[in-house]
């Protein structure tokens, strides 16, 4: 049996939307090199759509699937579904993670949550 | 696809495979059985341990069958520390890089009231023998230390640290399960008293391994049931098992001088290549090596991902980061060779065969370097390295 199922080395060997938004405007960074997972999420969100996301990612191969799948999962959705968006979510839709890998799923579920609440403070920044 | 992961285990010799099939079908008795195919299998048995006696200059028996390597740390272990228990010497001294296998057992003593002393290996990952020395107190019942270290291959100075636990009449183990049958190992030479060592390392089968123990040495049963391995390891010996191993080590042991030459050249070139690669580092000394030990730490990037683009491209190695233990913390040795935490992540060990070729050693390095390049591409350590935000380690 393999370690991954072909869904999670299909995102890790071929990761949708890597890289920056430079324009972003909600980004999130979790995870610490320590426990060897970083997560760093761009959105750029209009008209309460997410309407592009980006992510950089230090981390197993889960950790790479699982940013790649959570940006796929949110890209075009109103931010009100991609604030109910869960780690167990992001694992399904990989046709489930090892045991000891789902962290790299809730870890993916908190960098789209950091940088949509990113997003929220720096909205209200501008409405003051 | 490239093998390079052979330290966690070699590809069977075909004449270990042949040996095995051969006593599998001809040879099916019960060494303890008094009829002749039983004697037969004994006899198997027996000229399997003068092969290996011979090769690290043991008498045959000096030499008990395990199941292999941990089994044999183990038991050398164990057996030491009841010696000392009964004399009241109940401390131990080892190293902060040693195998589970050693360490765990070290932790189980600990909690039955040993004192272990944990010695440091230093940033080039070797012990000093002055600090063995410094160590060692009246009440020491047994010096264990690797022969060389399974990750980062260094090899220590066991003939000296050997020749002080002689001069203070302790008890010396080195669990040589990665020096056997790739560097000289002699016990006479080298002053041990105990070595485990295991078959699959060199090209023989897995579950099968054996326990040096200088005569006299008393052996405290780990399995218990049987008279076999007079009386100090029950359970119906692994003939095919033990036939191959002893075929295995005197085939490699043959072949010692030239295998080396053609690894520590072929070594030498990937390390060479792998320094290209900026902000990366050689884990270990760089002399005092195993021929097909080459590890490196890549910053910037985590190790499982790396193994598995390597794997996609047809390189089998392995890797110290936390993701591939299935623990949160990084390789041990890592960390006792001060590499922190964010850098041991990034590690990569490439145990080369003795079939290389330079074509190959190449090929991993352009690969490695591809891989490298493009997990960094999109790792946020990375990008805050290159910003200033956070200073480089290496």
């Amino acid at each position: 049996m393999a370690l991954y199922s072909e869904k999670v080395m299909d995102h890790f060997r071929n990761p949708r939307n890597v890289g920056v938004i430079e324009d972003a405007n909600g980004i999130g960074e979790v995870g610490n090199a320590k426990c060897g997972d970083i997560m760093k999420m761009y959105l750029k969100i209009e008209d309460d759509i997410v309407q592009d996301v980006k992510f950089e990612t230090f981390g197993c191969g889960s950790a790479i699937a699982s940013s790649s799948m959570a940006t796929e999962l949110i890209k075009g959705k109103p931010v009100s579904e991609v604030a109910q968006l869960t780690n167990k979510a992001v694992a399904e839709a990989l046709d489930g993670l090892p045991a000891y890998k789902m962290h790299c799923s809730v870890l993916a579920e908190e960098a789209i949550q950091s940088a949509l609440a990113d997003y929220y403070s720096k909205k209200e920044a501008t409405a003051e | 696809m490239i093998y390079a992961d052979n330290a966690a285990t070699t590809k069977m010799s075909e004449a270990a495979i042949n040996t095995m099939l051969n006593v599998m079908k001809e040879s099916y008795g019960n060494p303890s059985s008094l009829y002749g195919i039983g004697q037969h299998a004994k006899e198997i048995l027996e000229e399997a341990r003068v092969k290996i006696a011979s090769v690290i200059g043991a008498d045959p028996g000096e030499i008990t069958f395990t199941s292999g390597g941990s089994e044999a740390d183990n038991q050398a272990i164990v057996s030491a520390a009841e010696l000392g228990r009964k004399k009241g010497k109940m401390h131990i001294i080892s190293t902060a890089i040693e195998h589970h296998a050693v360490l765990h057992t070290l932790e189980k003593l600990k909690k039955e009231g040993f004192d272990i002393t944990l010695l440091d290996v230093h940033e080039n990952g070797i012990v000093r023998p002055e600090e063995v020395e410094a160590a060692i107190r009246d009440d020491t019942c047994l010096v264990t230390i690797m022969y060389a270290n399974n990750e980062i291959g260094t090899i220590q100075p066991i003939r000296e640290i050997g020749a002080i636990c002689r001069s203070r009449n302790v008890l010396f183990h080195t669990d040589a399960v990665q020096a056997i049958a790739h560097i000289p190992v002699n016990v006479k030479d080298d002053n041990i008293d105990m070595l485990s060592s295991s078959a699959h390392k060199y090209h023989g089968p897995k579950g099968v391994g054996f326990l040096y123990a200088k005569k006299g040495i008393r052996l405290t049963n780990i399995i218990e049931g049987g008279a076999q391995e007079r009386g100090k390891r029950a359970g119906t010996e692994n003939v095919p098992g033990i036939a191959a191993m002893a075929e295995a080590l005197q085939e490699a042991d043959t072949h010692m001088a030239e295998n080396a030459a053609h690894m520590a050249a072929m070594r030498d070139k990937l390390i060479a290549g792998l320094r290209e690669i900026p902000h990366a580092a050689l884990n270990g000394d760089a002399e005092h090596r195993l021929p097909g030990n080459v590890n490196f730490c890549f910053e910037g990037i985590e190790g499982e991902s790396l193994l598995l683009l390597l794997d996609d491209k047809g390189i089998q190695a392995s890797s110290g980061s936390a993701c591939t233990s299935g623990s949160l913390d990084p390789s041990h040795v890592l960390l006792a060779i001060g590499r922190v935490h964010d850098v041991a992540h990034g590690s990569l060990r490439l145990s080369i065969g003795e079939e290389i070729t330079e074509e190959e050693v190449d090929y991993i390095i352009k690969s490695v370097k591809d891989v490298v390049g493009y997990l960094r591409s999109f790792s946020p350590v990375w990008r805050d390295l290159c910003a200033g935000k956070t200073p480089f380690i290496l």
